[in-house]
This record gives C-alpha cells, structure tokens and sequence, in this order.
C-alpha cells in the first residue's frame, strides 16, 4: 500500500483529536463537550488503528468510548436541574490561558530543542497472543497490582456514593 | 490483499462512508417530502399525542451514578482478561493461578459493593 | 483487484445486506409475531404482505422531515448517525464463510462487541436532543442497560475464546468442526461445559439489541417508542434499520460462537468446496433461525423493570460469567488432558 493513504489518515485522525479536544473547551454546552469528548476518544483509537494495535484500539473504545463516556454523560446530566443549565456562560479566564499557552510553548521548544529518536515500528506486528504471553509471565506482578488499584477504585467508588444511606 | 492494514483502511473506509450515507439519505429523503404549512402547534414536541406537560427534564435517580463507576472498573478488569484467555493454551497452570488471584480480588470487591447496598436500585 | 475496488465491492455489499436485512425482517418479525398473537399480520400488499415493508420504506422516504421546535439543533441530526455508523461497522468481522468476510481482524469477537457498545451512547444523544420526557427516559434507560449487559456479555464469550485459542471469528469456526464419537458434530453448543456460558449469552445479547424482556429504552406501552418518537422519515428509519440490523449482528454472532457458523453437520470439506455459496447460505439460515427464536422470546415474555435487569446482571450474571471462566480454565488444564487420553 502507498504511503499516502496512511499519512492522510493520521492527518484526518490528528486534527479529528485536536479539533474535537479545542471543541470541547470552547462549546459553552457541557453536555455537547461530552460528546466532543467521545469524539476525541474515538480518534484517538483511529491513532492506534493506524499503528496497527488493533487490541489497544478497541480497549480504547470499550473502555473509554463505552464506559468513561457513559460515566461522563451521567455525571454531566445528573447536575443538570433544568435542560436549560447546560448551557453555562463564563468568562475567559486569561491568566490561565496564559499560564497554558507558556506550558505549551515550553514543551513544544524543549521537543524541538532535543529532538528525542522517533520510535519504530516493529516489521512484523506482535498479536494479542504474544501480548498475552508477555503480560502473564514478565509483566505478572504489575498485573496482580492492577487487580489491587481496581479494586480500590472499587472500593473507593461504593464508600464515596455512601453505600447505603444515601 | 488480506493484511491488517488493508482490514483497518476498510474499517475507516465503512465508518466514513457510513457518515456520508446517513447524510445522503436524509438530503434524498428531505428533497422528496412534502413540507406541511407551519401551524401553531406544528414543532411542539411529540410526547404522547397531547400538549406536553411540564418542563422536558427530568431528574435523574443517582442509581445510574453508582452502577456507572462500578461498570468502569469491572470493564476494565474484562479486557485484562481477553489477551489472558487468547494465550491461556499456549501457557502452563500458573496463568490458571494468576487470573483466579486476579478474579477473586475483585469478585472481593464486588462482594463488597454488594454487601454495602450499592448495588440495590434506588 | 485493485485495493480501491475491493473496498468498494466490501462497501457495496456490506450495505446492501444491511438494507435487505432491514427490509425481509421486518416483515418477517410481523409475520411471527402475528402468528404468536394468532392473527395473519400483513396480508394485502403483495402474496401474503411481502411487499408490505418495500411499501413501508418507500412510504418513510417520502415523510416530512419533522424537527420539533425545542431540540438541540445539531445533536438531534447526529444521533442517527452514531446510531447507524455502528451498526454498519458491526458485519465487518462476521465470517460467512473461510474466504467470504469484509474483513479478517484478529480481535473480530470484541470488534462487533466494541463497535455495538457505541449504539446506547448515539441513543442518548437522541433522547438528550428530543426535548422529551419520554426520550431522555428512553435514552437514559439505553445507557443504564449498556451497563447492565455489557460486562456480562463480554465474559460471557471469554470460554470460547480459552478454547478456541482466538478471537479471529472464521477461527472460532474452524476450532468447532468434526465430531465427537463421529456422532454429535463439536460446536460449540454441544458441549455441556459451555451451556451456562450460552444462557449468559444469550440474556446478555437480548439486553444488547433491545427485545422485548428487555425492550425498557422503547417501551412502547409506557414511554411511547422512547428515544425515538420525535423522530420521524429517515431519521427514524434508519435509526431503527440499525435496531434489527443489530439483531441480526447478534444472532450471526450466537451461530458463529455456538453453532458451528457456516458449518453444516457431518458435511465433508469438499462440499464447500464444490459450491462456494452452500456455506454463506448455511450461515445466514442459521442466522435467521436464531432471530427468528428471538423473535419468539419477544413474543412470549412480559418487559422487565429496570431494576430487575440491574440486578439480574450484576447480582447474577456477572458472578456466573466469573465462574464459567475460572471452571473452564481448570476443566481445559486439569480434566482436558486426562478426558483426551480416556477418549483417545
């Protein structure tokens, strides 16, 4: 396949995520920047698509398209008394966006400075048996770690919304 | 023909070009339609037949809240387990050991959302 | 063939399914429910009403395109879009036969379970945008059963995947062909170890596409059709296209994981190979016959409460779901080995 379609593709991608991240601060609706949200979580699995992680691009739409949006959504609608609140005027906060655009800029100029070694990808790409393989045996500790920082999260979640007398 | 690469270019191919059809078909169908002559009650919201009553909102019970974050983190634990159960032949009895551990951890926590009531409906 | 103009045939051929879909089942899912309720369901338009719902679409194309006053403008036209996008996407990894599938992803089961999750999201968006009681209730409802089914519905096919070794879906077919004894053919349907594992499915894929036990973001008789009933010509149509598009999706699903695919009992290899089309054939009669039994589960099953379905699947299914992987995992490492030996 010709290099074209791939960097046309990561371009669309690109700016789907950029725009739809710039979208989402700028809409004055919350539950429209939810949405934008979603948007931009989808983009970012067509990234991964387009580095041939095909596993890691559905995790991304499973757990962050499907499940984090709907938690997104349910919070934005649970505060909402009326309809009419979604939408929220406020003014511009300028000494933030000051504050942002020098963090911006300092990091676009050290990455233009140093230049770090761009990544390759690999000739042949690894499958999710291999990734399987890798995980349960090298990475086996942290992955027991995980079930312990979920389940804290867990627990966390079920103390924090007051269990039973709410 | 058949790569992965070639697979993902037609994923993309389908989501674009279903976006483009929903966008022609409801053009299509807008330039085939009569359009009514605009009388009072004409855009007013459907409901069930008969003048709407009260404002369209209503408040959300904070049960769907609490189900949401369980459902975050038992999706999470749920895609660990797919590349566990690709290689599961492949691997000897420890993998067997590990996802056990791994499950009953937070079977624990569930147990526990359960025990604390959060996952009565209210 | 050019890249591009296998795209296009993929394109083209994916679509029209998807349309043909639309149309014969909603004139089937008249015609079983009809029967259920001993009436004929639709007869004038063409032999036996078959031309009923050809009529229908025709009718829906040439409807007002009505935009009530009070909706949010922009996400009232995207809804349908979310809602359709997916469930197009949906057949790209569903194997018709070992050559004939839009695609070959490695990661096919969670492909269509993943791109469905992004259904009750678009359906939201469309009771969010309705400036409806009913709607919101509608859309609020498709969320609150997305997080009722999908953690279920995704363990639940986990044992297949344990033993299939895959997720590539024309794989899982090929893992389920021969016999056990040179009797009973080995889908998977058969295998005692997996009908817990089936149930699970099964309640969990119902939830999925909205059927009747489970139909609460619709509910006809109490929140008038729900996330839909401000839509109406396309918009409407297409959103509910999609609706029985997923059925099928759901049933090709069931054949593929459970009963052996385009596999036909006892058939030799070289039948495939004399007439290519005996095994997409094969497939989508399966299909049909599973949604034909959906259909009749409709039919028969009075609508559950929203609270029922919480608890059913947190408090039952996913519990269950969690011990089928951890019994099949120590079924394929423990008895496995020593069974084979038995049998030989």
């Amino acid at each position: 396949m010709s290099e074209t379609l791939p960097v046309a593709a990561f371009w669309i991608l690109a700016l789907a995520s950029l725009g739809g991240a710039v979208a989402m601060m700028a809409t004055r609706n919350v539950v429209h920047a939810a949405f934008w949200l979603l948007e931009v979580m989808l983009a970012t699995a067509g990234i991964y698509l387009l580095l041939s992680a095909e596993f890691l691009a559905l995790v991304q739409v499973l757990v962050y398209a499907g499940a984090v949006a709907v938690l997104t959504l349910f919070t934005v609608m649970l505060t909402l008394r009326r309809r009419e609140d979604a939408v929220r005027e406020f003014p511009v906060a300028w000494g933030s966006m000051a504050i942002a655009s020098l963090f911006t800029g300092g990091i676009l100029l050290v990455l233009a400075r140093f230049r770090p070694a761009l990544a390759q990808v690999p000739e042949t790409i690894p499958g999710v048996e291999a990734f399987g393989e890798q995980m349960f045996t090298t990475w086996a500790l942290p992955f027991e770690l995980a079930s312990i920082v979920l389940l804290a999260a867990l627990v966390g979640a079920v103390w924090w919304t007051g269990g039973e007398d709410l | 023909m058949q790569s992965p690469a070639f697979d993902h270019l037609v994923v993309g191919a389908f989501l674009l070009f279903g976006v483009v059809f929903v966008a022609v078909t409801v053009f299509a169908s807008n330039l085939l339609s009569p359009k009514g002559k605009d009388e009072p009650n004409r855009l007013e919201p459907y409901e069930c037949g008969v003048e709407p009553v009260g404002p369209p909102w209503v408040q959300f019970r904070v049960g769907y809240y609490v189900y949401a974050l369980l459902f975050v983190v038992f999706d999470i634990e749920t895609v660990f387990l797919y590349p566990w159960a690709v290689s599961f032949n492949k691997m000897g009895l420890f993998v067997l050991t590990e996802m056990t551990i791994f499950i009953a951890i937070l079977a624990a926590g569930l147990a526990y959302a359960w025990k604390e009531g959060a996952l009565r409906w209210r | 063939m050019s890249p591009t103009l296998a795209v296009i045939v993929r394109l083209v051929a994916v679509l029209g399914l998807m349309l043909t879909n639309g149309v014969v089942m909603i004139y089937l899912l008249r015609k079983v429910l009809g029967h259920l309720h001993i009436r004929l369901g639709p007869m004038h338009v063409g032999w036996h009403g078959l031309l009923q719902t050809v009529n229908d679409v025709l009718k829906l194309l040439t409807k007002e395109d009505l935009t009530p006053r009070a909706v949010d403008k922009v996400l009232f036209f995207l809804a349908p879009v979310v809602v359709f996008v997916p469930s197009l996407m949906a057949y790209l990894a569903l194997p018709f036969s070992e050559a004939l599938r839009a695609t070959r992803l490695e990661t096919g089961m969670l492909f269509t379970f993943a791109v469905l999750a992004i259904v009750p999201i678009g359906i939201l968006m469309a009771g969010w945008a309705s400036a409806n009681k009913w709607s919101l209730l509608g859309g609020m409802r498709a969320a609150a059963m997305q997080i009722a089914y999908e953690v279920p519905l995704l363990l639940s096919v986990l044992p297949i995947v344990m033993i299939a070794g895959t997720m590539e879906l024309g794989a899982v077919v090929d893992a389920q062909a021969g016999t056990w004894f040179g009797l009973v053919p080995r889908w998977f349907i058969t295998d005692p170890l997996l009908w817990p594992t089936f149930l699970i499915f099964l309640i969990s894929s119902l939830i999925e596409v909205n059927q009747t036990p489970f139909d609460m973001s619709e509910g006809e008789s109490e929140i008038v059709a729900g996330f839909a009933s401000e839509y109406s010509a396309m918009k409407f149509a297409l959103m509910f296209l999609s609706e029985f598009s997923n059925t099928f999706v759901v049933s090709a699903m069931g054949v593929t994981l459970f009963f052996g695919g385009w596999l036909l009992p006892w058939a030799p290899d070289s039948w495939y190979e004399a007439v290519p089309a005996l095994a997409p054939i094969v497939f989508l009669t399966k299909a049909y016959v599973g949604v034909v039994l959906l259909w009749w589960i409709r039919g028969t099953f009075p609508r559950v409460r929203i609270d029922q379905m919480m608890s059913l699947g947190w408090k039952r299914l996913i519990p269950a779901a969690l011990a089928m992987i951890l019994i099949t995992g120590v079924v394929q490492k423990l008895l496995a080995p020593v069974l084979y030996r038995a049998v030989g």
